[in-house]
């Protein structure tokens, strides 16, 4: 069984200015969770907070009773597809390999039984045709879903997707979301940065809802109303304009 | 042909070759590391700032591997305080640093008057190489290969996707003062042959040629090593010959390499696409007809 992620009071600041502003709040095994807010919410920051990867002014992120340092084999982390280079020089079999090395470690080489399972990751988000592509010559969908055929390969516990769903074809969407939750299913814990509302009722059953501040955190059902949703973005919403209605 | 009799002949010769290819192999196998993780102006930084080094170690009367080494990786460092602890982005941090020590061992070169010339630490001469020389690079140039090879897996997923790396526990910033050590250890081996100023030229041309080549980094690697030793045996066989300078006959070899690359190179050369579009708007014109 996975352990529930706890979040602690974090606080982050960027040169003086609260970016994220003592949040907290706790989520259990089999979860898929949506990070939601506006541009410049903080949601990025929260999650790389989350991961340690960034200073805190506060706070502390429990996995169950332990520190993110003792759970880094078991954290998969997708970031942003405009954070990487599309013209370094990998393939795409080498990038979903990649997923392989933390639990290989250090001193040794991915050996077949790393490169079949590598390959499995790939056939799963239907790009093995691809497999010897520089990931360049990819469209963005493809990219994004190599990218979380590398996340599957690390066979984590824990998956921080950053923006994975933005510039991406319709397709390709389906086929992560598809994924996503059949991960769900095996009691893996999800968090998603992500900003198109409109789909937010079908895709995620728990919410964190910042715009610096925590606005509110929980089940979807719960969070996503429009009074909450009106202190998120400072102005009046219309939840059944977006054709969610509640 | 008279060129290799000589070879044969002359033992400075022969301490010239295997220093040139060795410098050649390195600073390709750096380099590439250097291009992709976008540091060439650091490599710049490192190459002149290792330079008061070298006249502090005249003036003691130790090897001028030691200095050189210390105020390499004190450039490293200082570049790095100053754009982690101020709001100075990291390039102007860089060039602040660098012209700063570069000055300094002008300054200290000139005041000590040593035995060497300071032309030649600025622009090398592969030919003066002793045998002391030849066994520093060859021991720097082990090393490096050595670390490179343990630890490529690191190297090849914290340059491409550093959070990635960070997220799953690797150490980045030891990874980033690593390379700079590396990248500083292959810099002084480099000073009798190419010279301070430009190292910089073995560091970038080679592995960017490389880098337009192929799509793996395994690759890229032994490329960008292959073209640095081309390029330095050139610049050893035109300053033997014709008495030419080293450094800028490497410089020029490694440009005239890459210039070859970037008209021709299958996949991005501009030759070779021009080409592939005039035919294929042939092909569609005469898919129409």
């Amino acid at each position: 069984m996975i352990d529930p992620i706890t979040v602690n009071n974090i606080s982050v600041s960027y040169d003086g200015n609260e970016v994220v502003k003592d949040v907290s709040f706790s989520f259990g095994a089999g979860s898929l969770i949506g990070v939601l807010g506006p541009n410049g919410a903080g949601k990025s920051t929260l999650m790389k907070a989350m991961l340690g990867l960034i200073h805190k002014d506060q706070g502390d992120v429990k996995f169950g009773s332990k520190t993110v340092d003792s759970m880094r084999k078991q954290i998969a982390y997708v970031p942003q597809r405009s954070n990487i280079d599309w013209n370094f020089p990998i393939i795409v079999k080498d990038t979903v390999l990649l997923g392989t090395y933390p639990k290989i470690g250090l001193l040794r080489r991915p050996r077949k039984a790393d490169k079949e399972w590598a390959m499995e990751c790939l056939k799963q988000v239907g790009m093995e045709s691809f497999a010897n592509r520089q990931i360049g010559e990819l469209s963005g969908g493809q990219q994004q879903r190599v990218f979380l055929a590398r996340a599957l390969a690390q066979k984590a516990d824990y998956f921080f997707l950053d923006e994975p769903f933005v510039g991406i074809d319709v397709s390709s969407e389906e086929i992560i979301i598809g994924i996503l939750r059949e991960m769900q299913a095996e009691g893996k814990v999800i968090f998603v940065v992500h900003h198109d509302l409109s789909k937010v009722k079908k895709y995620f059953d728990g919410l964190i809802l910042i715009n610096k501040e925590l606005i509110d955190a929980g089940p979807t059902s719960k969070v996503f109303q429009s009074d909450n949703m009106a202190k998120a973005y400072n102005r009046e919403f219309m939840i059944d304009g977006l054709e969610v209605s509640m | 042909m008279e060129f290799i009799q000589d070879l044969m002949t002359y033992s400075f010769l022969q301490k010239a070759l295997i220093t040139s290819i060795m410098v050649g192999i390195i600073c390709g196998v750096i380099g590439s590391f250097i291009v992709l993780r976008g540091m060439a102006l650091m490599g710049d930084a490192i190459s002149h700032a290792v330079l008061p080094g070298v006249a502090i170690s005249y003036m003691l009367g130790i090897n001028y591997f030691y200095g050189a080494v210390f105020t390499g990786v004190l450039t490293a460092f200082s570049i790095g305080a100053i754009s982690q602890n101020s709001r100075i982005k990291n390039d102007s941090s860089i060039g602040i640093v660098f012209s700063a020590f570069f000055a300094l061992g002008i300054i200290l070169i000139t005041q000590a008057k040593s035995a060497t010339d300071l032309t030649q630490i600025l622009f090398g001469n592969v030919l003066s190489v002793r045998s002391s020389d030849m066994w520093l690079t060859l021991i720097i140039g082990a090393i490096v290969i050595l670390v490179v090879a343990l630890f490529f897996k690191e190297l090849l997923v914290s340059s491409f996707d550093e959070t990635m790396a960070a997220a799953y526990g690797l150490k980045t910033r030891l990874i980033h003062y690593a390379i700079m050590f590396l990248l500083t250890l292959v810099t002084v081996a480099s000073l009798q042959t190419v010279g301070v100023i430009l190292v910089v030229s073995l560091l970038i041309t080679p592995a960017s040629t490389a880098y337009l080549l192929t799509n793996r980094l395994s690759v890229m690697v032994i490329l960008a090593a292959f073209f640095g030793a081309v390029s330095s045996i050139t610049g050893l066989y035109f300053s033997f010959l014709y008495n030419m300078p080293t450094g800028p006959v490497i410089a020029l070899t490694a440009t005239a390499i890459f210039v070859l690359a970037f008209l021709f190179s299958p996949k991005q050369g501009i030759v070779v696409g021009m080409f592939r579009k005039k035919f294929k708007r042939k092909s569609i014109t005469g898919a129409t007809n």
